[in-house]
C-alpha cells in the first residue's frame, strides 16, 4: 500500500443471511445540504442518546452562545449537551420527545445573533486519554441513528485487540441521503477524522463501507485521501451489496469482515469498531475547529413534504420549523417519522424537537402508505428467510400472543433488533417486529418479576 | 403549516412500509401454477373432469362462506385458499366419481379440517388430502374405479402404479403417453409435463422453495432404483405415476401444513419420501401420496421444534468450551 496509487476497491465477500430489497426513494441525492436560518427557539432534551440521561447546568434567564454546556452527566455512558443557538434560557423542565416520554430539557430563545461561545478552541488529542476526553467534550454520539456515545465506543478493553475501524455510509435506510452527502462534500474531514482517530486509538485498518447504489462516492474519497497531508493512505474500501438491512451493525461487520459478533457481545470482541462516516466527518471538524455538536444534517423528504431537502439545522430545531423551511406540506400529513421508514419512530405532535441522531424528518401521505389487510399467518416462511438474525419472526410473533414466555427465550427473541424485514415481507400483514418488541417487553417482566421474587 | 396543526398523526411501529405481496396474492400465483394441470386434465378427461372441479371450486367456496357466517367471523373467501382446497381436492379425485360425493369431500375439507380449526392457517392437515382420506376409507369402490383418458366414463381400467404392483409391465402406457398424461389415475395428478410447468413457476415466482418437491421426488427416486436394482424405467414409471408429482409440488408445500424452517422442510420430506416408499414397496396399496404427507403433516409441530434455528452470532457450547481453554 504505497504513495499515491489507488487502492482498489474490493467487493464485500461475505454473503448475510436474509435481507430484503426495499426500494431506495433516495429522491435528495443531488440535493447539496442547504443550512436553514435559526430558528426563534431550540428545545433541548437532556436524553438524546444511549445512556444515562444529563442534568441542566444551566437556569432559567442565563445567557448562553453556540457551544457552552447547557447539560452533563457523571455517569461514563453519556455525553455532554450544548446551547445550539445564542440567546436566553427561557425555560428550565420537562419536554416531550419522540417515544412520548417526558424527559427534563433546556429551553433557549434565540437572539438571532448566532453567537459562538468564547472557551471555544481546538482541542489537545496528543494522547489516547486526551482524545477520548476530547471526543466527550465534543458530545458526540451515533450520528447514524443509535446514539450511542462515542467516547464510550472508542475506549474499549485493551486485552480485547481491536484493530479495525470500520466506517459505515452503507445509508440502506430508503429515502435518507446525508451521509452520501457528507462523503460527496466533505471528504476530506471524513478522511482527517479517519486519521486522526487511527493515531490516536491505533487502529490498524480502516475500511469505508458503502452500499454499492453510491458507487461515485469512492472517487470522491479516494481524491481526498491523496490529498490530505495527514493521510498514510491505508484505508481501503469495500462496496456493499444493496440489501437492507446492510448498515445495520453486525450485519455490516459480516458483510465487510466475515466475522459475527456473539450473541450478547459488541462489536470490540471481535476486534471491531463501527462508526458512521457522518460521525467521523464532524469528529474530523471538530478537531480542526473545537466547535461542539449544536447541528447535523438530515433529509426531508416523504410524499406529503413540497420541497424535500438536505439541510444542516442547530439541534433543538423544532420539526414543525424545519417543515416549513421545506416548503410545508403538499398533502394532509398522516405519519411523520423520524429516521427512515424502516426504523423510523412515529412523532406525536409536530413541534417536536430534532436530536442528535437523528437522520430524516419523513412526512408521508395517507395514499402513500396503503395499509396491508391483515390474515391468519400461513405459515409461509418468508419472515424466516428474511431475517437478518436467523430467527423465526412468525413463531415469535405467536409465542408472545400466547403470553408463552418459555417459547420467547427458547425462540431467542431478544436477538431481534427490530429492522423490519419480517414486516415488510409479511403477505399476512401481520405487525411481526410490534408483537417481538411486547413479547422482548413480557421478557424484560418476567425477569423483573423473578429478581423481585428473589 | 398552520392549517395542518389540528391535524391528528398516526403513531405505528415501524416499519412504515410494507411489499406489495398479500395473502390473497399468494394464492393467486398457486391457482394459476395449476392452471396447466387443469387444462391438462380437461383435455384428458374431457367434460367429466371439468364438472368434478367446478363442482369442488364452488362447494368449496360456498362452504367457507357458510362456515364463517354461522361462526360469526369475517368472511375470508377473497383469501383465495379456498379456491386453491376445491381445485386440489378435484385433482385427487376420479374424474368418474359422482358430483354429491365431491360436495360431501368440500364438506369435509373446509368445514370439518380448516374451519373447525380456525380457519386459513390453523389447520393441521392439508383439507384436499385429508377430505380425499376419509373419501377413500368411506367410498372404497367409488374412489378406486379410474376412468382411462377420453370421454367415455364408463371404460375404466388399473392405473400405471396398479399395474407395477401387479408387475403387469406389458399393459403399461408409453412413457410419452405418462408425460402428457394420457392414462388412468386422480383427474390432475396425470400431465406430469403441466404439474411441472407449475411447479417451476413456484419457484420462479418464489412462493415455494424447491426443498421439498426436489428432496420429495429425490428420495422416492433413488429408493426406487434401489428397489428395482437399478430399473430406470421402472423407477421413472414410479415417479411419473401416481400421486407423487402432485403431491410433492403441490400438496406437500402447502405453507400452513409443513415445517417453517429450510431445515425442517428438508427433514418433512425426506421422510415424506421414506414413507411413500415404504407404502408402495411393501403395503397392499398401489399408492402411498396422500397418506405419507398426512403423516408428516401431523409430525410438523414436532419437526419445527426440533428444527428452531440458532441465531445469529450463536456459539456452540462445545466450540465456546474449546475457545475458553485455547485462552
Amino acid at each position: 500500500m504505497k504513495g499515491t496509487k489507488l487502492q482498489d476497491v474490493l467487493k464485500a465477500r461475505f454473503k448475510n443471511h436474509g435481507g430484503a430489497r426495499v426500494s431506495h426513494y433516495k429522491n435528495t441525492k443531488a440535493q447539496k445540504v442547504v443550512r436553514m436560518p435559526a430558528p426563534a427557539k431550540v428545545l433541548l432534551p437532556m436524553q438524546q442518546h444511549i445512556g444515562a440521561p444529563c442534568t441542566p447546568t444551566v437556569k432559567v434567564g442565563d445567557e448562553v452562545a453556540i457551544g457552552q454546556v447547557v447539560g452533563d452527566s457523571e455517569a461514563f455512558v453519556s455525553a455532554p449537551i450544548h446551547a445550539t443557538v445564542s440567546g436566553k434560557v427561557t425555560a428550565v423542565g420537562d419536554i416531550k420527545i419522540s417515544t412520548g416520554a417526558s424527559v427534563p430539557g433546556v429551553t433557549i430563545e434565540s437572539d438571532g445573533e448566532m453567537r459562538l461561545y468564547d472557551g471555544i478552541k481546538p482541542p489537545e488529542f496528543d494522547t489516547k486519554e486526551k482524545f477520548l476526553k476530547a471526543v466527550r467534550d465534543s458530545g458526540l454520539v451515533g450520528l447514524g441513528g443509535a446514539g450511542f456515545p462515542a467516547h464510550v465506543k472508542l475506549n474499549f478493553k485493551d486485552e480485547l485487540n481491536v484493530d479495525t475501524l470500520i466506517i459505515n455510509g452503507a445509508e440502506c435506510e430508503p429515502f435518507i441521503t446525508v451521509d452520501y452527502r457528507e462523503m460527496m462534500d466533505s471528504p476530506s474531514d471524513i478522511l482527517y477524522g479517519i486519521y486522526q482517530t487511527k493515531k490516536a486509538i491505533g487502529f490498524k485498518n480502516v475500511i469505508i463501507a458503502v452500499e454499492d447504489n453510491k458507487p461515485d462516492v469512492f472517487d470522491v474519497l479516494k481524491k481526498a485521501d491523496e490529498e490530505l497531508p495527514e493521510s498514510d493512505h491505508s484505508v481501503q474500501f469495500v462496496m456493499l451489496k444493496s440489501e437492507y438491512p446492510q448498515g445495520a451493525e453486525k450485519v455490516l461487520i459480516r458483510s465487510v469482515t466475515g466475522k459475527e459478533v456473539p450473541v450478547g457481545k459488541l462489536p470490540a470482541d471481535v476486534g471491531v469498531v463501527v462508526m458512521n462516516v457522518t460521525s467521523i466527518a464532524f469528529l474530523g471538524r471538530y478537531l480542526k475547529t473545537g466547535k461542539p455538536l449544536v447541528s447535523r444534517s438530515l433529509t426531508v423528504d416523504g410524499s406529503a413534504i413540497a420541497e424535500p431537502k438536505n439541510v444542516r439545522v442547530p439541534l433543538g430545531t423544532p420539526i414543525c420549523d424545519l417543515i416549513e423551511f421545506c416548503g410545508g406540506f403538499k398533502a394532509e400529513p398522516y405519519k411523520i417519522t423520524m429516521g427512515g421508514p424502516m426504523m423510523g419512530i412515529t412523532v406525536p405532535e409536530f413541534c417536536m424537537p430534532v436530536i442528535k441522531n437523528n437522520n430524516a424528518i419523513l412526512c408521508f401521505a395517507k395514499e402513500s402508505l396503503p395499509i396491508k389487510k391483515q390474515t391468519n399467518c400461513i405459515n409461509c416462511g418468508k419472515c424466516v428467510r428474511t431475517c437478518p438474525m436467523k430467527l423465526i419472526p412468525c413463531r415469535i410473533s405467536k409465542a408472545y400472543t400466547n403470553k408463552n414466555v418459555e417459547d420467547l427465550q427458547a425462540l431467542w427473541a431478544t436477538n431481534c433488533m427490530e429492522c423490519g424485514c419480517c414486516s415488510y415481507v409479511c403477505p399476512a400483514g401481520i405487525p411481526l417486529v410490534q408483537n417481538i418488541k411486547l413479547g422482548k417487553a413480557l421478557l424484560r417482566e418476567e425477569k423483573l418479576k423473578e429478581e423481585a421474587a428473589k | 403549516m398552520n392549517e395542518n396543526k389540528n391535524t391528528k398523526l398516526t403513531m405505528s411501529v415501524s416499519p412504515h412500509f410494507k411489499s406489495t405481496e398479500t395473502t390473497m396474492g399468494v394464492m393467486l400465483n398457486v391457482i394459476i401454477a395449476l392452471l396447466p394441470a387443469l387444462i391438462a386434465s380437461i383435455f384428458v378427461f374431457r367434460m367429466k373432469a371439468f364438472m368434478v372441479i367446478a363442482t369442488s371450486v364452488v362447494s368449496c367456496v360456498i362452504f367457507e362462506y357458510i362456515a364463517r357466517k354461522l361462526m360469526k367471523k369475517e368472511n375470508t373467501i377473497y383469501d383465495l385458499s379456498a379456491v386453491v382446497t376445491g381445485i386440489l381436492l378435484a385433482f385427487n379425485l376420479p374424474s368418474n366419481i359422482p358430483l354429491w360425493i365431491v360436495v360431501l369431500g368440500a364438506l369435509i375439507a373446509i368445514v370439518v379440517v380448516k374451519q373447525f380449526f380456525g380457519g386459513l392457517g390453523q389447520n393441521f392437515v392439508n383439507p384436499a388430502l385429508a377430505a380425499r382420506i376419509i373419501l377413500m376409507s368411506s367410498f372404497p369402490a367409488r374412489m378406486s374405479s379410474w376412468p382411462l383418458p377420453g370421454k367415455d366414463v364408463t371404460v375404466t381400467g388399473a392405473t400405471p402404479m396398479a399395474l407395477l404392483k401387479q408387475h403387469n409391465m406389458d399393459a403399461l402406457p408409453s412413457i410419452k403417453d405418462m408425460f402428457f398424461g394420457l392414462h388412468g389415475g386422480s383427474l390432475g395428478e396425470t400431465c406430469a409435463i403441466a404439474l411441472i410447468l407449475g411447479g417451476l413457476y413456484l419457484m420462479i415466482k418464489k412462493v415455494i422453495t424447491p426443498t421439498i418437491p426436489l428432496t420429495y421426488i429425490a428420495t422416492v427416486a433413488i429408493g426406487m432404483l434401489f428397489a428395482s436394482k437399478f430399473d430406470l424405467t421402472f423407477t421413472l414409471y414410479e415417479i411419473l405415476g401416481g400421486g407423487l408429482l402432485l403431491g410433492a409440488i403441490f400438496m406437500a408445500t402447502d405453507y400452513v401444513t409443513c415445517p417453517v424452517t429450510e431445515k425442517g422442510r428438508f427433514i418433512y420430506a425426506l421422510c415424506a419420501g421414506i414413507l411413500t416408499l415404504l407404502i408402495r414397496l411393501f403395503a397392499s396399496m398401489p399408492e402411498g401420496v396422500s397418506f405419507s404427507i398426512i403423516l408428516m403433516n401431523i409430525f410438523t409441530p414436532q419437526i419445527d421444534k426440533i428444527t428452531r434455528t440458532k441465531p445469529f452470532g450463536f456459539i456452540k457450547e462445545k466450540k465456546a468450551k474449546k475457545a475458553k481453554e485455547e485462552k
